[in-house]
C-alpha cells in the first residue's frame, strides 16, 4: 500500500523532491502537495528576468498541471496549512485535514519587513512572489519608485523596474553595496553601472518614516529630513527562515527548523528542506544545495541511505547587465593574502585571497570570464604555488611565456590613439620625441598627450622608453606609498579631472595595489576628496590619524591633551574659571600656557574625552583644533586697543580671521598671527600667514616657518582695508587647499610652485572670488565644534567591555 | 574554548577598532571588513602605543605613536623582529565572541 506523503509548500526545492521521488519509484507514495500561493512549482530565481521583461510567467513555470496530474500529485495550491497534529498525523488546511504517513516542510523563507512607521500603507510590498512581481511590472515610463536595500534582491528589483523606464531610487544602510558578497572596489564599480542605467544610489542612508496619503505611500523619509517621493516602495533588505509552522508544531528549532544529515527534523516522520531549515549552524539562499537537500530527502524518504553535505560554493551574482562573481571565502580567515588586479580603463576588478599555497575566495567585477576556473582551484584545493606570479591573470595565462609591456606599446600602428583627452596619436608623440622632447614634460608641452587627465602617461613614457632605448630615464617621482604609483600631485590631478568622489573610486580609476590603502595614503586621499568634494565626499574617520579622529593629542603614556580654542588669543575671568574646574574635576596633572595664546590639559583619560568636552562647551568653549591638520591659532598683539603704537584693531582682525578659517581642514597645519605695528609683537613674520598692520593698511605675508626650517613670510599682498586682508588670506588658504601635497606646510608648497604663481591667482578678481565661495562652501560643513558632536557619543571613547569583572566574581 | 559574546560587530568601526579589558590585559579588535574581525594585543611591542588608536588596513594595523605595522593574522611586525599575542575571535550572527579560555590568565600561564 502507498504511503500517505504531505509536502507543504511547492518552491524550488520541493519540486526537485517531487521529480526525484517519481522518477526513482513512483509507486512509493501518495502525494499532496499544499501551497499558499495560487500556484504550483516554478522558478523563482527567474523573476528578475521576469520583472525586466526578459522572460515570461509561463516560461519559469518548471511543472505544470500536467505533471502532477500525470504523477497523481493532489494539489491544494492557494490553501495555507494552519496546524500539524503530531500526535494525529494529520495536517489541517484551510479546506480540511488529510492525514500523513510522512511530512516535508518546505516552507521557505519570508520577506524581512523593517517596522517602519508606514510599512503597512498600500504600495508598500517585499520582492518574494509572482504578485510582487506583477506589481513592480505595472511601474514603467514616469512611476516612481524607492527600493529599501541595497542586496541581490533590491538590485535585481531595481535594475528591473528601471528597465521598463520607472525613476528608481535605491537606499542602502551600508557604506557599499552588496556588502556580505562583495568588497569596497567591487561594491563601487557596481554602483558606477547601476548610475549608468540611471538608478539612483543612496549609500550610508537610514530609512526614518513611509509617508503615505489616504492610506498609499507617498514618499520614503530619510533620518537626514530627505523625502523620496515615491509611487511604490519596495522592501528588499533579507529574507528569514519562515518556521513558524514548524515551531508551532513543537519541532526544535532555532533559526531555522533543525534537521541532521538525512533532513529529517526532531520528529523522525517529518523531513524539512529547503530556505525554512538550519543544518550544522548554516542556513541556506542559494539553489544548489537546496537541491542537494531534496535529493537526500527523496533517499531517505525511500529508505535509503544518504547524507547532506554543506559545499564551498560560487554565486554568479546577476544583477541585470552586471557582471560579478564571487566564490568561497574572502570574508574570513587566519593567515591570508590578497591579490588584486585593477584595470580602470575597462572598469575590471579582480580579488584573490590566498592561504598558504591555496586559493580560498575570489571577488570578480567586470571580468568574470574565469570564474569557474578560480572556482575550481579553491574546491579541488589545488596548490597554487608554480603560477602564482600570473594567477590573477587566469588559465589563457599559465604556461606562457611572459608577456613584455614594452613590446605591446611597440607594435602599436602609428595612427593608433594614445591621449584620448587630446587626441594624440602615436605617430605625432614618436615625432616630437625625435625633434628632441626627452622627457615626459617637453612631450606634454609639444603634443599636449597625457596633458590632461594623465591616466596616459605610463603609455607615453613606455613610448619614450621604446623610441630612445637606454638614452631614457624613467622619472623617479615618488609614488604616494606602495599602494599605487602615483604621486600625490598626480593623484590630486586625477580626483579633479576624473571627478572621483570616494575612496573605493580613487583605489579602483587609480589602480591601487591593495584592498584599502595603508597609514600613509588614507589619511592624504581622505583629505584631498574632502578638499575637493566637500558636499559630496564624507570624511572617513578611520582614514585619519588617532589625534584627527579623537579630537585631541595623543600622549606618549597613551592619555590626551585637551586644547579650548581661544579666540585671537582674548579669554575671560569665566573661561578661566571652567577651564580651572575642568583641571581640577579630570584630575589633569599638567596645565600649560601654549605658544598659540591658549591653554593645554595635559593628560586626560581617553574615556573622559567626551565628559570634559561637554563641561567645557557648556562655559561656551569650543575645541582648539590642536591636534588637527588645519586652522590653529591666530595669535595677535592687542593692538589700537590698548597698545600706543598700535596703528590698527590687529586683535579685531585676529578674532574675525580665526572665526572665519575655524575647522577647516588644510594638508598641514595652518598658523597665522596678526601684529599691530611693524614691532611684530604677535611674531607675524614667521607664521604660514601673517598680517602686520601699519598706518596705510595691512602687509599681508605668506609661507613663513618656525619649526624644523626657520624661514621669514613672503609678502604677498599689500592691502588697505581689513575686508581685503581677510579675502587675501581666505583665498590663500583655498588655493593651498586646492592644490598642495598633503603634509606639505605652505613654505613647502610655495617652493614647488612659486609666490607669483600664487600671487597670479590671488590678483585675479574673478579666481579671488572663486576661492572666497569654495571656501565657504566647505565651511558651511566644516565650521562646526566638533567636540559638542563627540561628546553626545561617550560610549565610543570607552571600552567594549570588561572581561575583568566577571572574572573577579 | 568557550566562546564569550562580546558585542555586535557593528560596534566595531569598519576599518577601525575597539579595546576589551581582558585578565590577560587589554585586547584590541580590529574590524578589517564587513564580516572580518581580528582579536590581539592593545599593546603595541616597540613603545607600548594604544594599538586600536592605529589605522587599520587590510588586515594590517598601523601603531599611532611611531609607525610600526602589525600582520593580525600572525601578530608579526612587518621588517621588525617582535610580534604581539593574537587570539581566536569569531563572528556568529552579527555577534563578535572572543575564546574566553584564552584570555583567562589562569589557564594563559
Amino acid at each position: 500500500m502507498k504511503q500517505k506523503l504531505v509536502i507543504i509548500g511547492a518552491g524550488m526545492s520541493s519540486g526537485r523532491l517531487i521529480e526525484t521521488l517519481v522518477d526513482t519509484n513512483p509507486d512509493a507514495f501518495d502525494i499532496t502537495l499544499f501551497n499558499a500561493e495560487p500556484r504550483g512549482n516554478y522558478n523563482r530565481l527567474m523573476l528578475s528576468p521576469v520583472l525586466s521583461g526578459e522572460k515570461t510567467y509561463e516560461e519559469i513555470v518548471t511543472h505544470d498541471d500536467a505533471f502532477y496530474a500525470t504523477h497523481g500529485v493532489t494539489c491544494r495550491f492557494g490553501e495555507k496549512v494552519t496546524e500539524i497534529d503530531r500526535a494525529a498525523k494529520v495536517v489541517t488546511g484551510e479546506n480540511g485535514p488529510v492525514r500523513y504517513d510522512k511530512l516535508v516542510i518546505g516552507t521557505g523563507s519570508e520577506p524581512v519587513i523593517i517596522p517602519l512607521p508606514g510599512h503597512d500603507l498600500e504600495g508598500v510590498i517585499a520582492y518574494r512572489d509572482l504578485e510582487d512581481t506583477q506589481r513592480m511590472m505595472a511601474m514603467g515610463e514616469g512611476r516612481r519608485v524607492v527600493v529599501i536595500g541595497g542586496g541581490l534582491l533590491g538590485l535585481e528589483a531595481a535594475a528591473g523596474m528601471a528597465a521598463r523606464g520607472a525613476a528608481v531610487t535605491v537606499v542602502h544602510l551600508m557604506g557599499h553595496l552588496m556588502e556580505r558578497q562583495l568588497d569596497e572596489a567591487a561594491g563601487y564599480l557596481l554602483k558606477k553601472s547601476l548610475e549608468g542605467k540611471g538608478i539612483t544610489v543612496r549609500l550610508s542612508a537610514n530609512s526614518k518614516e513611509i509617508v503615505g496619503e489616504n492610506g498609499r505611500v507617498k514618499a520614503l523619509r530619510l533620518d537626514d529630513g530627505t523625502e523620496l517621493p515615491c509611487d511604490l516602495l519596495v522592501m528588499a533588505v533579507g529574507i528569514r527562515p519562515n518556521i513558524a509552522l514548524g515551531k508551532a508544531a513543537g519541532l526544535a528549532v532555532g533559526r531555522g527548523i533543525h534537521v541532521d544529515d538525512q533532513m529529517v527534523t526532531s520528529d523522525p516522520d517529518i523531513l524539512s528542506i529547503g530556505e525554512c531549515v538550519e543544518h550544522r549552524d548554516a542556513i541556506f539562499g542559494l539553489v544548489a544545495p537546496l537541491y542537494e537537500q531534496a535529493k537526500v530527502a527523496a533517499q531517505t524518504l525511500l529508505g535509503r541511505e544518504a547524507a547532506f553535505v554543506q559545499k564551498s560554493l560560487s554565486t554568479k551574482l546577476k544583477v541585470t547587465g552586471c557582471d560579478l562573481f564571487s566564490a568561497g571565502d574572502f570574508a574570513d580567515g587566519e593567515g591570508r593574502e590578497d591579490i588584486v588586479f585593477r584595470d580602470p580603463s575597462r572598469g575590471v576588478y579582480k580579488r584573490l585571497v590566498i592561504e598558504g599555497d591555496r586559493l580560498i575566495g575570489v571577488v570578480m567585477y567586470g571580468d568574470t570570464s574565469d570564474g569557474s576556473w578560480f572556482f575550481g582551484l579553491i574546491r579541488d584545493g589545488t596548490s597554487i604555488d608554480d603560477m602564482r606570479e600570473t594567477l590573477i591573470f587566469g588559465p589563457a595565462f599559465q604556461g606562457g611565456t611572459q608577456l613584455d609591456p614594452l613590446s605591446a606599446v611597440a607594435v602599436l600602428p602609428s595612427e593608433a590613439e594614445i591621449c584620448g583627452c587630446n587626441g594624440v596619436c602615436k605617430g605625432t608623440i614618436v615625432e616630437a620625441i625625435a625633434a628632441g622632447a626627452t622627457d615626459l614634460g617637453a612631450v606634454r608641452a609639444r603634443t599636449k598627450a597625457s596633458a590632461s587627465c594623465g591616466t596616459c602617461t605610463g603609455l607615453v613614457e613606455q613610448l619614450m622608453q621604446v623610441t630612445l632605448g637606454d638614452d631614457f630615464q624613467m622619472p623617479t617621482a615618488q609614488p604616494i606609498c606602495g599602494c599605487c604609483d602615483l604621486t600625490h600631485e598626480d593623484v590630486r590631478r586625477l580626483i579633479k579631472t576624473k571627478e572621483l568622489k570616494s575612496q573605493p573610486a580613487v583605489w579602483q580609476e587609480l589602480g591601487w595595489k591593495t584592498v584599502n590603502g595603508c597609514h600613509v595614503c588614507r589619511p592624504a586621499v581622505n583629505f584631498y576628496l574632502l578638499a575637493d568634494w566637500p558636499l559630496d565626499y564624507v570624511d572617513d574617520p578611520q582614514s585619519r590619524f588617532v589625534n584627527e579622529r579623537k579630537h585631541a593629542n595623543i600622549q606618549k603614556d597613551g592619555t590626551f591633551s585637551v586644547v579650548p580654542r581661544m579666540w585671537g588669543g582674548i579669554t575671560t575671568a569665566d573661561e578661566l574659571r571652567a577651564i580651572a574646574d575642568a583641571a581640577d574635576k579630570y584630575n589633569v596633572p599638567t596645565v600649560k600656557v601654549t605658544g598659540g595664546q591658549r591653554i593645554d590639559l595635559l593628560g586626560v583619560k581617553g574615556e573622559d574625552l567626551p565628559y570634559i568636552w561637554a563641561d567645557l562647551n557648556r562655559a561656551g568653549l569650543v575645541s582648539g583644533h590642536a591636534y588637527s591638520k588645519g586652522l590653529r591659532t591666530v595669535k595677535t598683539c592687542v593692538g589700537t586697543d590698548h597698545c600706543r603704537f598700535g596703528t590698527q584693531d590687529s586683535t579685531g582682525l585676529g578674532i574675525k580671521l580665526e572665526q572665519a578659517l575655524w575647522g577647516s581642514w588644510t594638508p598641514h597645519k595652518v598658523k597665522l598671527a596678526v601684529s599691530g605695528c611693524p614691532r611684530n609683537c604677535a611674531e607675524a613674520t614667521c607664521k604660514d600667514v601673517g598680517i602686520v598692520c601699519v598706518d596705510s593698511g595691512y602687509q599681508v605675508g605668506v609661507g613663513g616657518a618656525a619649526g624644523m626650517d626657520v624661514k621669514e613670510t613672503e609678502r604677498l599682498l599689500d592691502v588697505t582695508t581689513e575686508g581685503e586682508a581677510i579675502a587675501v588670506t581666505i583665498a590663500f588658504v583655498q588655493l593651498y587647499r586646492e592644490n598642495a601635497k598633503y603634509l606639505d606646510r605652505p613654505y613647502k608648497w610655495l617652493a614647488k610652485v612659486g609666490l607669483d604663481w600664487v600671487r597670479d591667482h590671488i590678483m585675479d578678481a574673478n579666481e579671488r572670488q572663486r576661492l572666497i565661495d569654495a571656501f565657504e562652501l566647505s565651511q558651511s560643513i566644516y565650521r562646526k565644534d566638533p567636540w559638542a558632536e563627540h561628546a553626545a557619543r561617550p560610549r565610543a571613547y570607552t571600552h567594549l567591555a570588561d572581561l575583568t569583572l566577571e572574572a573577579a566574581e | 574554548m568557550s566562546w564569550i559574546d562580546i558585542a555586535a560587530v557593528d560596534d566595531i568601526p569598519e576599518r577601525g577598532a575597539r579595546v576589551v579589558k581582558t585578565p590577560v590585559g587589554c585586547i584590541a579588535l580590529f574590524r578589517t571588513g564587513a564580516e572580518e574581525v581580528f582579536a590581539a594585543s592593545n599593546s603595541c611591542a616597540h613603545k607600548g602605543g594604544p594599538l586600536a588608536d592605529g589605522i587599520v588596513h587590510g588586515q594590517k594595523v598601523t601603531c599611532p605613536l611611531h609607525n610600526w605595522v602589525f600582520d593580525l593574522n600572525t601578530g608579526q611586525a612587518v621588517g621588525e623582529d617582535a610580534r604581539i599575542a593574537t587570539y581566536p575571535v569569531r563572528i556568529e550572527a552579527g555577534r563578535v565572541l572572543l575564546d574566553g579560555m584564552a584570555v583567562d590568565d589562569r589557564s594563559a600561564a
